[in-house]
């Protein structure tokens, strides 16, 4: 019992103080915006699609966008536990290591979420877009392909701290790792906003690879944690 | 290994020639595709050998993440006697069988295939103790990268004549190689701008994560081209005996020109480790020859 319970209780905890932190702050949460505003603004212009065309390719524009977003707040999950040695002193307290990683990813979901569904509608405005397949599945996919973008996002910064140059790693180790999640995202959405063909399979592709590389970075979360 | 190796050199260096003549001479010209094809006794070897050494890598990483504790040594040691045993068992049940069957490939090279997986793990352990099976997976990453590379070269030479185009993005052998490709420059980034002591064990990781992803890549593009027909390498298909028997060779060739490689490489990296601890244990013992050696730490303090 006690493990559990511990462990959701730090979760919750941890998780908790990093909300209000970021309530306070709005730091990754207005970069984030911003940016990726910017990355739609540039790619309308640089595209300017008919409302056909459009549709093939929005569901890239839509995850690129969100990726590079997500990886600015990424950046910044550590960033914050290394000032005044706060990870210095998790490393030492009896805390499971697993729940500070847990507590991590749920608030990186969390800002991103938050993030696709203010962004979304500026995308719809944008692009004019008109969905052709089933809307609901765009839930499912969002939902999945933002917790792979973040588990491995979250597991990929706490292992480019010990880095030279920190916020240039990130990108450079979570990217080729997450070329099957995007694949899924992006021909996902596309055949939702198509409707040519259906989206399950996608959906699957991303639930395996969500419990795959979930389990993987529990299992060694620790290892990095403590890696000296 | 100062007299092996010169000796091994020149024997693989003869090995290589005699190999290219095999290409270029002896094999028969295709029927179909003339002498262009005569690239695949590169390419193909290329690609043999990288994903030999990429396993390789990741055998070397799984012992290295399982090494720091002995609960989790035992927890890989039984995973990995279970995958064998699971595998042979599993090349015996006949809808197996039938499947393997009709792919082309015999039920009992299969079952010796599965069975040399824990082989192949514990002769590593046994053989590349501690720090040494850090300095394999580096070694194998390295030249595994450079054989990937001349895959990734090779392939569109030979595709632009005969399929018309240099690329096809939605081909499942290409994008996942590529994509294997960009996990392991990954991971060499990784070990080059990691500070000293916690490289390892953040590359052995990375390598794990490498590995899950790949069948994850193959099973996605998998689906894809299924629903987007490309033009791919024809599959299955039966080769002429003497192509094959040429292939071989070329193989065999570039495996040992491989080992030579990995083998300076990976001397290399132990004496410069070697060396790296020793300039340790001198600024550690102080004295006048440490206050030679670190002039600019002290100067920082």
């Amino acid at each position: 019992m006690s493990t559990s319970s511990s462990l959701w209780a730090v979760t919750v905890a941890t998780l908790k103080k990093d909300i209000r932190l970021e309530w306070r702050s709005k730091d990754a949460l207005n970069s984030m915006l911003f940016f990726s505003l910017l990355v739609v603004v540039i790619f309308s212009f640089s595209f300017d699609p008919l409302a056909e065309e459009s549709r093939h390719i929005v569901g890239g524009l839509v995850w690129v966008a969100f990726l590079f977003a997500a990886v600015v707040a990424l950046n910044q999950t550590w960033a914050r536990e290394l000032r005044n040695q706060v990870l210095d002193a998790y490393r030492v307290s009896p805390a499971p290591a697993n729940a500070l990683f847990l507590a991590k990813v749920l608030g990186n979901f969390i800002f991103v979420s938050v993030l696709e569904a203010l962004m979304t509608p500026l995308f719809v405005i944008f692009y004019n877009l008109h969905v052709l397949g089933p809307a609901w599945q765009l839930i499912p996919l969002a939902l999945l392909g933002t917790w792979a973008l973040v588990v491995n996002g979250t597991f990929f910064a706490a292992m480019s701290l010990r880095t030279r140059n920190r916020e240039l790693m990130l990108p450079l180790l979570l990217f080729p790792i997450s070329i099957p999640a995007l694949l899924g995202m992006v021909a996902g959405t596309t055949a939702v906003l198509t409707g040519d063909n259906p989206a399950h399979f996608y959906i699957v592709l991303l639930v395996t690879y969500d419990v795959v590389f979930t389990t993987a970075s529990l299992a060694l979360f620790e290892t990095i944690l403590h890696a000296e | 290994m100062k007299r092996a190796f010169p000796v091994l050199s020149i024997l693989s260096a003869a090995f290589l020639v005699y190999a290219l003549y095999q290409a270029l001479a002896v094999a028969p010209t295709d029927a179909m595709q003339g002498e262009v094809y005569r690239i695949i006794y590169y390419h193909v070897p290329s690609a043999w050998t990288a994903f030999l050494l990429f396993s390789i890598n990741f055998v070397a990483s799984v012992q290295y993440l399982a090494s720091a504790t002995p609960s989790r040594q035992s927890t890989a040691r039984w995973i990995v006697i279970g995958v064998g045993v699971v595998g042979i068992i599993v090349t015996f049940l006949p809808q197996v069988q039938a499947q393997l069957k009709s792919a082309g490939m015999r039920p009992s090279a299969m079952a010796t295939t599965v069975l040399l997986i824990p082989i192949f793990y514990f002769l590593i352990g046994k053989w590349f103790p501690g720090q040494r099976l850090d300095v394999l997976a580096v070694t194998s990453a390295e030249v595994g990268v450079v054989f990937c590379t001349v895959v990734l070269v090779t392939g569109p030479l030979w595709a632009r004549p005969v399929w018309g185009i240099w690329w096809a993005p939605g081909d499942i052998r290409l994008t996942s190689t590529l994509v294997l490709w960009l996990i392991y420059v990954s991971y060499l980034v990784l070990r080059r701008f990691s500070s000293s002591a916690q490289t390892q064990m953040l590359a052995a990781a990375l390598a794990v994560f490498g590995a899950l992803d790949v069948p994850l890549v193959y099973f996605s593009i998998w689906f894809f081209r299924t629903q987007h027909p490309q033009p791919v390498i024809g599959g299955g298909g039966s080769m002429d005996p003497r192509m094959l028997h040429t292939l071989l060779i070329s193989w065999m060739a570039w495996l040992c020109f491989a080992f030579l490689v990995c083998w300076s490489r990976f001397r290399l990296e132990l004496l410069h480790r070697e060396v790296e601890e020793l300039h340790a244990l001198e600024s550690l013992a102080g004295g006048e020859s440490a206050k030679a050696s670190l002039p600019l730490q002290r100067s920082a303090r």
